[in-house]
């Protein structure tokens, strides 16, 4: 079985980094000590292992097919979500009084990233039903909530996310999908929806499709986009599952990876009429999305950092048994192989690893960490704070772990040699899987763009100062230790120039210009913040002096490789960035040559 | 009826053995711990009776370090009604042998009270298969060891043992303790809501001095070392070519 967590490495990230012990000391999540957290870790654990894990490359290899008009699976996967279910893991992020377990955010992306890494495709499925309801709570009416919320929760009806159409992707004010009044308070949904993952298939009673879509005569662009449910099958006033709703399966991508999720072009009141409710108000699609979007996105850069973590322990495995080579010095023909992880490349290989699915897990869960505490705090200042720093760190929390936790998988494939690039290991399908957390919820130009044209000014700057003192204070922490001071200085220096290189490309009057290089102010401002997690994680690792020196010690070298391999790129970059270099924004299209 | 139900703590399955420099034992700090997976099987069994209205309740026992109440809070997460720890030990790597163990629970029988103890064949760690054995001679009841089927009928037990060559089906008298062996049961997961209910059920908290059981080991570890390291593996095109390869191995 491959291996898809260590608990040491998780257990230190929670309680140690994060200190979710603490968070008991509220109301809210009073019932979540360490030790029911490590029952309930234990149990979402011993699922995976069971149920997950043992399919994955099944699942990979079988995608799911179209057979008389239904979408085939194979069984284990409806088993294995009923196990997920039956342990009550649907519920477990709502609040008691919706019939959840009130699970703080912290914990539930803990538990979501064992099962993303024991099987991402399968794990989707619960994810976009979570993702759905959480939606349908916040912005559907009580009778929606009322029948649609409790069948989610038990994970009887699976949910999906409907944005995407054949035209429109990036640009989704350019839907077209038509919701027109029936005069009785529900809409004739029309249109054709790509991309939609968990959009058919039979591994539940029922879908509830989340949609966006236009009302005729309504305002042009985004302003005129609202969302509906719309049910696969329609629901009575005693909530049964009844009649089909008229959506058609125009058909299945076949996908690169998380091959086992079915993604689906669907097509609405294709033959009949599509039936579906609006959720909140006309015009207020978009809002509802932008309001769940900092959690689809964190959720995505932690997927992408689980694809990272199960290719590094399977490459670490590999790298302790696999025998070949000596050291450079050693001629003699005679002497024995060495396990490779005794050459310095693997290890640099091995720490590059490491240091990615680190920094990016302590990013996601400090995310996480931060939505907790604007759960438990009354004071608005307070929530405020959280909220903008939440804002600047999303599009980092999305797309860094998507772009360095993908090149980990291909150290992964690359330390086990011609090996590495067959479908006998779990490597190949870690980096196809992770390939989509590149591209979907925003690819990462849009995040570039995200950052530096709207986050970094919003509030006149204010939560991008917020985030600078945070990473600052970081700093100010980790300086009581005599050997991290180089790493402070170093850190302080990199804010310094983030500070003053995020003030050039703000004053610069072309927009066009100073966004030209956007993806990689992106990627730079992402080291920045990587850089301080590190000193974050050493400096807690030090506090714990004498525990395990072999855990600590490998803290410790994470964040020294990070510092000598990583950080210093952000020089360059930094001044690079300032320049403003219109290479990209002045080629013209005629100069790329045929094709 | 009452069931008594022993679960131990002992190193997680999952989690790679190392083993001590100094070659005393098995390193077991900052290490996952969990319940042993037969007694996982054994508390499941409890439970499965207290469905079927063939038991009244369900009680499990821990003898060892403080630590094993969370062991015993995943019995009670599970299903089992109340749970009795007694502290034997202070450090992690004092393992507390079978004979004081069955002496411990033989002194917990007495106040308990059970109709029926069952506990795992073996712990995985450090395998002894001797604790319901010698709780069985120390009591006086009978025993039906490695059961992989039970039935409980009345005053009688039918118990189907695993044994060399095949199964084995043997009646025996209640009270009894039954040893349980893998393929008795598939133990459920403990749900989110069992595992928060679990933290109100009653957990008793003893001593081995309130039984008045010397838990000191009477066995010497002489040593304790890393199994030989497995040899590298080849990939064979065919059937043919696997048994012509242990052939030339001498293995077939
Ligand atoms: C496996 C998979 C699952 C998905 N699941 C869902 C789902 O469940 N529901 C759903 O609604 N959608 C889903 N999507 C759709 C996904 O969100 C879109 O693919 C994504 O938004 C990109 O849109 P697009 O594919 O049309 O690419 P385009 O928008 O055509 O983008 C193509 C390229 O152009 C770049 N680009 C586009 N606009 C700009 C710009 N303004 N500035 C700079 N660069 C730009 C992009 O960065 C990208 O590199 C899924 C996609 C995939 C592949
Ligand atoms: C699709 C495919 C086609 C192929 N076709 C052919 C073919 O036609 N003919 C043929 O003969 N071979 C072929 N190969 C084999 C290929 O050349 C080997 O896979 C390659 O040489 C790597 O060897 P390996 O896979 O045994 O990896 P290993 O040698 O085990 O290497 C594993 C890892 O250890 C590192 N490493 C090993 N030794 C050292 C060292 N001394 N110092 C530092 N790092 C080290 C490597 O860089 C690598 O990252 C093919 C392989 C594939 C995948």
């Amino acid at each position: 079985m491959a291996q898809f967590v260590d608990r040491q490495e998780l257990d230190f990230l929670l309680f140690d980094v994060m200190g979710m012990d603490r968070l008991t000391s509220s109301d809210r999540y009073a019932a979540y000590d360490h030790e029911t957290a490590e029952a309930i870790l234990d149990s979402a654990q011993a699922i995976a292992a069971k149920h997950f894990e043992p399919i994955a490359a099944e699942m990979d290899a079988n995608e799911p097919r179209v057979v008389d008009g239904k979408v085939v699976i194979q069984q284990e996967a409806k088993e294995a979500l009923a196990a997920y279910a039956e342990a009550g893991f649907f519920a477990a992020g709502f609040d008691e009084g919706d019939g959840g377990m009130q699970m703080p955010k912290l914990l539930s992306l803990a538990v979501s990233g064992l099962f993303t890494c024991a099987n991402n495709a399968l794990a989707n499925y619960a994810f976009l039903t979570q993702a759905n309801a959480a939606m349908l709570r916040a912005f559907g009416s009580p009778e929606q909530v009322a029948t649609y919320l409790p069948p989610m929760l038990e994970g009887r009806w699976f949910g999906t996310m409907c944005l995407s159409e054949p035209q429109a992707g990036s640009s989704l004010s350019d839907i077209t999908t038509k919701a027109e009044p029936q005069g009785d308070g529900t809409y004739r949904i029309s249109g054709t929806k790509m991309w939609i993952s968990g959009g058919d298939h039979e591994l539940s009673e029922n879908i509830v499709h989340m949609v966006l879509a236009k009302i005729p005569g309504g305002a042009p662009g985004v302003k005129g986009i609202s969302l509906f449910l719309v049910p696969r099958y329609r629901v009575d006033e005693n909530g049964q599952v009844g009649d089909w709703n008229n959506i058609t399966l125009g058909g299945l991508n076949h996908k690169m990876g998380q091959r086992g999720t079915t993604n689906c072009l669907l097509n609405f009141s294709d033959g009949g009429d599509t039936i579906g409710t609006l959720v909140g108000a006309e015009g207020a699609g978009m809002a509802a999305m932008f309001h769940m979007m900092n959690e689809a996105r964190l959720a995505v850069g932690h997927g992408a950092a689980m694809c990272g973590l199960g290719g590094y322990l399977a490459s670490l495995q590999y790298a302790r048994e696999r025998l070949q080579g000596r050291h450079p010095l050693n001629k003699d023909a005679t002497s024995p192989q060495l396990p490779i992880i005794d050459h310095a490349d693997v290890r640099r290989m091995l720490l590059a690893q490491k240091t990615a699915v680190e920094g990016a897990t302590t990013l996601t869960s400090w995310c996480a960490a931060l939505v907790d505490r604007m759960s438990v705090t009354d004071d608005p200042d307070e929530q405020k704070r959280l909220n903008g720093l939440l804002d600047v760190l999303t599009p980092i929390a999305k797309s860094w772990p998507s772009e360095h936790c993908l090149e980990a998988n291909k150290h992964a494939i690359q330390i086990l040699g011609g090996y590495g690039y067959t479908r006998d290991f779990p490597m190949e399908r870690f980096y196809r899987d992770n390939r989509l957390n590149h591209i979907h919820e925003g690819t990462y130009a849009i995040h570039g763009l995200d950052l530096l044209g709207r986050k970094v000014r919003m509030r006149g700057g204010a939560d991008f100062i917020a985030l600078l003192e945070e990473l600052d204070a970081i700093a100010t922490r980790a300086d009581a230790y005599g050997e991290l001071k180089p790493h402070v200085a170093a850190l302080r220096s990199a804010i310094q120039e983030l500070s003053e290189t995020t003030r050039t490309l703000c004053a610069e009057p072309d927009v066009n210009r100073s966004l030209a290089n956007a993806t990689l102010y992106l990627n730079t401002f992402g080291h920045v913040v990587i850089a301080a997690l590190h000193l974050w994680r050493a400096e807690t690792a030090l506090t714990k002096r004498g525990e395990d020196d072999a855990f600590r010690d490998g803290v410790l070298a994470s964040c020294r490789y990070f510092f000598a391999y990583e950080l210093p790129k952000t020089q360059t970059d930094f001044a690079f960035l300032r320049g403003m270099d219109d290479t990209c924004l002045t080629m013209r299209d005629a100069w790329f040559g045929n094709a | 009826m009452k069931v008594l139900v022993p679960v131990k703590r002992v190193i997680d399955y999952n989690v790679k053995v190392r083993v001590k420099a100094d070659g005393s034992g098995v390193d077991l700090a900052n290490v996952k711990m969990s319940m042993n997976p037969f007694d996982e099987i054994a508390v499941e069994e409890a439970i499965r009776l207290k469905e079927a209205g063939k038991a009244e309740e369900v009680v499990a026992v821990s003898i060892g370090v403080k630590q094993a109440q969370e062991t015993l809070r995943t019995a009670l997460a599970m299903g089992a009604d109340r749970a009795i720890l007694v502290v034997a030990a202070d450090d992690v790597h004092h393992d507390i042998e079978p004979l004081a163990v069955a002496k411990i629970l033989a002194k917990v029988v007495e106040e308990e009270q059970p109709g029926l103890i069952l506990c795992g064949k073996q712990a995985i760690d450090n395998d002894m298969n001797a604790t319901g054995q010698m709780l069985s001679a120390l009591l006086g009841w009978s025993q039906g060891t490695f059961a992989s089927e039970l039935d409980i009928d009345g005053d009688s037990a039918v118990v189907t043992r695993e044994v060399d060559g095949g199964l084995q089906t043997i009646k025996v008298k209640m009270p009894a303790i039954v040893t349980v062996d893998l393929r008795l049961n598939e133990p459920r997961y403990a749900s989110l809501p069992n595992i928060m209910k679990a933290k109100k059920k009653p957990l008793d908290e003893k001593t081995a001095d309130d039984y008045g059981v010397d838990v000191t080991p009477r066995l010497e570890i002489v040593k304790t070392s890393e199994p030989v390291a497995r040899a590298a593996g080849i990939m064979v095109g065919s059937v043919d070519e696997l048994v012509a390869k242990l052939k030339e191995a001498g293995a077939v």
